[in-house]
């Protein structure tokens, strides 16, 4: 819980922060519709390939750094571009609660 | 592609989308007399209910036709002897697995072995913050600290927990403290529901009608909290229908979500559509889920908007809403077809205030327990 502020709100995501989806949160592969679907209760989101791969990565051991690394490697690009690329997603995953620091 | 191809193409109607979630009703067998009980106004007796076996099945089928996650509800689901073997067989099939429970009957050796086999939440309802308020509420002494016992087991073995609060005139003015014993007990989620009046919650309607106050104080306390716990307790909240100008999208639209099947095996496409006279159910005992699902008559009677009248029918909404609820239709308009009344368009929109008034001002009466 050391990521939390004072006045309970999840600090920003920072370049060092390691993300995991929350508890109760499922990431699966629907066989039936051929597409990632991330599991909370009551509620069910369709992330996009993209947005998927991230929350593969999200694993609570990597950073966020780390994970635009690996990204980059893969896409042969930068790993700032990459970050910034990935900040606004991870920050809107956080928001809707499913992933946690 | 040639021409003949296309029309025939053009002829063929679309297939409805597949089915996400599965409500099953294991038992309708419940240690609580709530007040506004949302089980069918019929109960099916133990000796009617499905077997272990036919339940796994019904869960496998689940999964092959694309629902993704599984509410484990009745009644009180742990009244199954059988509970984990059921989970096991969900999550064995590929299930999201839930687990909707009153949480007075589950010891931690259950609970521990419901978790090893592999349920992925638990949600407990909360009558009240008091003793007193949920004794009222549910006939069952001591609810509240075997609720709280519950709560606390369930997250100590690391189970992530909702809790869900019904609110209505009886508790809305402990909200906060229903607010706060959520974060004491560590939950995730909240969910904060306003009752809906039909099945056996219309016979309390009196007594559990919330002021207009009431309402007011309600949706300011859960914006503030809201935004007071972002990131610490998600809040889901439902609307009071007789105060709303827009109705819900009930169960995101008839056959186009949900599935709920009954204790003794029937398909229906929301738990309370037996209350809907006309239809006829059908068994997954005789017939397979996805023959029912996209087959059955009353999964589409209501499905998509060919059914609508006006306003519905020429509505920008119909898409999103769909409606709204046909149970409350049926008992505000007196017809399943009509547009739910929780609608500003709808004919007998007016009547909800009034109702309001009358019941807000009415002695409240004796209440009606639902006593299983």
């Amino acid at each position: 819980m050391d990521d939390h502020l004072p006045n309970g709100r999840v600090a920003a995501i920072t370049h060092s922060s390691r993300l995991v989806l929350r508890r109760g949160v499922k990431l699966r592969r629907d066989p039936v519709r051929d597409r990632w679907v991330v599991l909370a209760p009551e509620r069910i989101l369709t992330p996009n390939e993209q947005a998927a791969e991230v929350l593969r990565l999200c694993d609570g051991h990597r950073t966020v750094g780390e994970i635009a690394s690996l990204l980059a490697n893969t896409y042969d690009a930068e790993p700032d571009t990459i970050a910034a690329d990935i900040m606004p997603v991870l920050e809107n995953l956080v928001d809707m609660g499913v992933l946690t620091a | 592609m040639s021409e003949t191809a296309l029309l025939r193409a053009q002829a063929v109607p679309a297939r409805p989308a597949a089915p996400v979630g599965l409500l099953a009703e294991l038992t309708h067998r419940c240690p609580l007399q709530c007040l506004y009980c949302s089980n069918p106004l019929e109960l099916a007796r133990a000796s009617a209910e499905l077997s272990t076996e036919k339940w796994i099945g019904i869960f496998e089928q689940a999964a092959q036709i694309g629902i993704l996650q599984l509410h484990l509800s009745g009644g009180e689901p742990a009244a199954r002897k059988d509970l984990e073997t059921l989970v096991a067989g969900a999550v064995r099939a590929g299930l999201y697995t839930n687990l909707i429970t009153a949480g007075v009957s589950l010891s931690r050796e259950r609970i521990e072995r419901l978790a090893k086999s592999g349920l992925d939440h638990v949600q407990i309802s909360l009558q009240d913050a008091t003793e007193e308020g949920t004794h009222q509420i549910s006939g069952y002494r001591g609810g509240l600290e075997r609720k709280l016992k519950t709560a606390a087991v369930v997250r100590e073995i690391g189970l992530p927990l909702t809790l869900n609060a019904p609110v209505h005139r009886l508790n809305l003015d402990r909200l906060p403290e229903i607010i706060e014993m959520a974060l004491t007990a560590g939950a995730d989620r909240l969910e904060v529901a306003h009752v809906q009046y039909h099945g056996w919650a219309l016979r309390n309607r009196t007594a559990l009608m919330p002021t207009r106050e009431q309402v007011k104080h309600s949706l300011e306390l859960i914006e503030g909290s809201r935004a007071r716990l972002k990131g610490v307790l998600a809040i889901d909240f439902v609307a009071p229908d007789y105060y709303a100008s827009r109705p819900k999208p009930c169960m995101g639209g008839w056959g186009r979500r949900f599935m709920v099947v009954t204790p003794a095996g029937l398909a229906l496409p929301c738990h309370a559509a037996a209350s809907i006279p006309g239809l006829s159910f059908e068994s997954v005992v005789d017939k397979s889920l996805e023959d029912v699902w996209f087959h059955s008559p009353s999964f589409e009677a209501f499905r998509g908007t060919a059914w609508m009248k006006e306003p519905c029918r020429s509505c920008d909404f119909r898409e999103r809403d769909f409606g709204g609820c046909r149970c409350q239709a049926l008992a505000l308009a007196g017809d399943a077809a009509e547009a739910d009344p929780a609608c500003e368009k709808s004919a007998h929109h007016g009547r909800l205030m009034a109702i309001v008034e009358q019941e807000v001002g009415a002695p409240r009466g004796a209440l009606h327990y639902r006593r299983y």
